[in-house]
């Protein structure tokens, strides 16, 4: 009994005084104890709270989580460079009265000086302005800076009027990439080949803390397979019992790694694009999914018929270990963000970078209402295919979340 | 005056050095002299030693510094023998098995051959292990609860990295020895085999792990609760009226009408931590041999629900499209 008196005894004492600590001693455990807990806390680089936004069906957690300070400081980052006034579309055309004009040659001497100007602004250094692509003679082609950019002028209009899969009516403009920078902040070079260390294991191309796979172990090189080459994606199989579909975890390393920096690329979660239970599966995915396959299409039509073909003329200093150009992956266009620029397209300021200019007669708007119960950003079908565009015409919103779209892609 | 609490204690209470009763049966001497420590009193005996090892204890030892050293050797080497950065990018590096293309063919030592020998040497030093817990618990004439325990984690080790890769054809399927490696291996095998929450013994599987826990909770909580009254000492006052074993039993009795005996609930915590890694096991083995797809599987058997779709128009898989190319 005397075990049951002293024990009944100790329970009204604080537990720390229990454990034998002084007074002065408790308070500097529990100093110690807080400063640890913030130190563990400011590791993490993101303080609370945060926003959850729902991208499916209740209660299937179909969400991404945004952290409002962070997307601000990306939003402030991503504001649009002003616009000049449209110029007359009337007079001669540029050809005609340029020397050595190949792109753009069909539009007026006025607007072809707005889109000059526009790049100069958009991409070139400004101590070096006209100076950094155009020598004194401005038809001369000997910079390799002018070259490269009647060569991006061409993707850019490739990309507007053949990509509408992947860049609906929003577009993409030089700004979209470049955002006032001769290089755009983002791009990639194909990793050099593992060095044999003697006998040592090599590492199979992965396992090293690399941010184009978000600091995870998975193969740190997935753009030359999937953004330059065509390498299976797909690992999943399509039945449920086996049936001859011989992917190994190793390739689906492959494939979660170019799913980690499409994750990282758009600041969001898997689920942007996927439904949260079976990531393979079409049918429960967000339409976001479609616009993303057509997007890796893009960008490798994009590096192997555009980018490449520029390397021969790049200073050796802008090339990359194995002596590849830089190339384009989802960052260079998202640059964190699920649509470049916030969805805010410059294209409908400068039309003549469509691919389909000047433009022809509308066509007749398609019918698409959008439906209740999905974000706003879900719903929206900026960035993906609008209706069909015989004339070019940038369609409206309303045709752009045309559901007759899918019958409508590029046979690319 | 002293007093003595659970866990927290602020005197050690041990009498004289104890070598234990003595065993027949044994290859080798018990070594080393009896010690004791301060802090292992914190938190257990505060006697350490004397040791038993046996030639499967040091064989075992052997086998595994081996295994050990054969996987960061080669994780020092990938970071080019730079001691700074190994310590740095340890949680990345890994010994990677063999890429696909080998299958169960033995590869040269840079492309999976290392893995292959670290694999062996670690199975060697587990398996030996086991046979020393085994030996031990006889020669001290225990029941062998303990390793078959310890058969049913080494069962779940197999299946991951001999049994199953054996089944597929391919030494690739294994895991790499690596801290993240191996858990972005996890999840990669869970997106290949169409996410492994559908799978049922993965289901159960953590059933019993989380069941483990907790058990292990409530009669740790149990026997603490009931320490003042020496349940700590449950064996001698398991047959007596009134003691802290009866009233640990009353109290789950009361709360929620049924209780564990002293006795079962041992038995229920060994089964329910055994088929932890059991079931675990047997859900890996199904996965890639018998299924391919869990979410497709669990749809095709009823286990998955529909769910209402809420976009506009729902994707449609573009390379099923006319015209359409990879």
């Amino acid at each position: 009994m005397s075990g049951l008196n002293q024990s009944s005894s100790e329970l009204g004492r604080p537990a720390l005084q229990r454990l034998g600590l002084s007074r002065p001693g408790r308070a500097l455990w529990i100093a110690a104890a807080v400063a640890g807990a913030a130190a563990l806390l400011a590791g993490c680089g993101e303080r609370p709270p945060v926003e959850p936004v729902q991208l499916g069906y209740r209660g299937t957690g179909m969400e991404t989580v945004y952290n409002p300070r962070m997307v601000a400081s990306l939003y402030e980052a991503q504001q649009l460079p002003s616009v000049t006034p449209a110029a007359s579309p009337e007079g001669p055309r540029a050809s005609e009265v340029y020397q050595n004009v190949k792109v753009l040659g069909n539009l007026s001497v006025g607007e072809f000086t707005r889109v000059m100007l526009a790049m100069t602004a958009w991409v070139a250094p400004p101590d070096q302005a006209c100076s950094y692509c155009h020598g004194a003679d401005m038809a001369d082609e000997s910079k390799y800076q002018y070259q490269t950019a009647r060569k991006m002028l061409e993707m850019t209009l490739h990309t507007n009027a053949q990509w509408k899969s992947h860049v609906g009516s929003t577009g993409v403009t030089c700004y979209t990439c470049h955002a006032g920078r001769p290089v755009p902040q983002y791009a990639w070079y194909t990793a050099p080949p593992e060095q044999p260390n003697g006998l040592m294991a090599t590492n199979a191309m992965q396992n090293r803390p690399e941010l184009s796979v978000r600091l995870t172990s998975l193969p740190y090189d997935p753009f030359t397979p999937f953004l330059l080459d065509k390498q299976e994606i797909r690992m999943a199989g399509n039945t449920a019992l086996p049936t001859g579909n011989r992917q190994s975890i190793k390739q689906t390393e492959w494939t979660y790694g170019l799913m980690m920096h499409f994750s990282n690329s758009l600041g969001v979660s898997c689920l942007y694009c996927h439904n949260s239970r079976a990531f393979a599966n079409w049918e429960e995915s967000p339409p976001q999914r479609t616009t993303a396959w057509h997007g890796i299409r893009m960008v490798r039509d994009l590096n192997v018929n555009y980018l490449l073909p520029l390397t021969d003329i790049q200073p050796k200093n802008q090339l990359g270990p194995t002596g590849d150009i830089a190339k384009i992956n989802c960052s260079t266009c998202h640059r964190g963000v699920y649509k470049p620029l916030f969805g805010k397209g410059m294209l409908k300021d400068y039309p003549e970078l469509s691919g389909a200019y000047p433009p022809a007669p509308p066509a007749p708007p398609a019918d698409g209402a959008p439906v209740d119960g999905v974000p706003a950003d879900a719903a929206s079908g900026d960035a993906v295919p609008g209706s069909p565009q015989p004339g070019g015409e940038p369609p409206t919103t309303a045709q752009a979340k045309a559901p007759a779209r899918l019958a409508q892609l590029p046979a690319n | 005056m002293p007093e003595y609490q659970n866990l927290f204690t602020r005197v050690q209470v041990h009498g004289p050095a104890y070598a234990g009763v003595p065993v027949g049966g044994a290859a080798w001497p018990r070594f080393g002299k009896a010690r004791f420590s301060y802090w292992l009193g914190k938190i257990g005996d505060a006697q350490v030693g004397p040791f038993y090892l046996g030639w499967t204890g040091l064989a075992s030892v052997i086998a595994g510094i081996i295994a050990i050293e054969i996987i960061g050797l080669n994780m020092w080497a990938s970071v080019n023998w730079d001691p700074i950065e190994f310590v740095r990018q340890l949680p990345w590096l890994a010994l990677e098995p063999p890429a696909p293309g080998y299958g169960l063919s033995i590869p040269p030592l840079q492309e999976g051959g290392w893995w292959l020998m670290a694999g062996f040497f670690l199975t060697l030093s587990i398996i030996l292990w086991w046979v020393r817990l085994y030996r031990r618990s006889r020669a001290l004439g225990l029941g062998t609860h303990v390793p078959w325990a310890f058969a049913s984690a080494i069962f779940l080790y197999l299946v991951l990295g001999l049994i199953r890769p054996v089944m597929m054809g391919s030494w690739s399927e294994a895991v790499p020895f690596g801290i993240f490696p191996h858990l972005d291996w996890t999840a990669a095998f869970s997106l290949r085999y169409g996410n492994l929450f559908y799978n049922p013994f993965h289901a159960l599987s953590i059933v019993f792990l989380y069941g483990s826990c907790l058990l292990f909770a409530m009669h740790g909580a149990t026997i603490l609760a009931v320490g003042r009254y020496g349940g700590d000492r449950e064996v001698e006052q398991i047959v007596d009226r009134g003691t802290a074993s009866e009233r640990a039993a009353l109290f789950w009795r009361w709360t929620m009408g049924f209780n564990a005996t002293m006795e079962s609930i041992h038995r229920w915590a060994w089964w329910f931590a055994v088929l932890t890694t059991l079931t675990g096991a047997i859900g890996i083995l199904l996965t890639g041999t018998v299924v391919d797809n869990w979410y497709l599987w669990a749809v095709k058997h009823g286990v998955a629900p529909m769910y209402p779709t809420v976009w506009p128009t729902p994707a449609v898989d573009p390379l099923t499209l006319p015209g359409a190319q990879p």
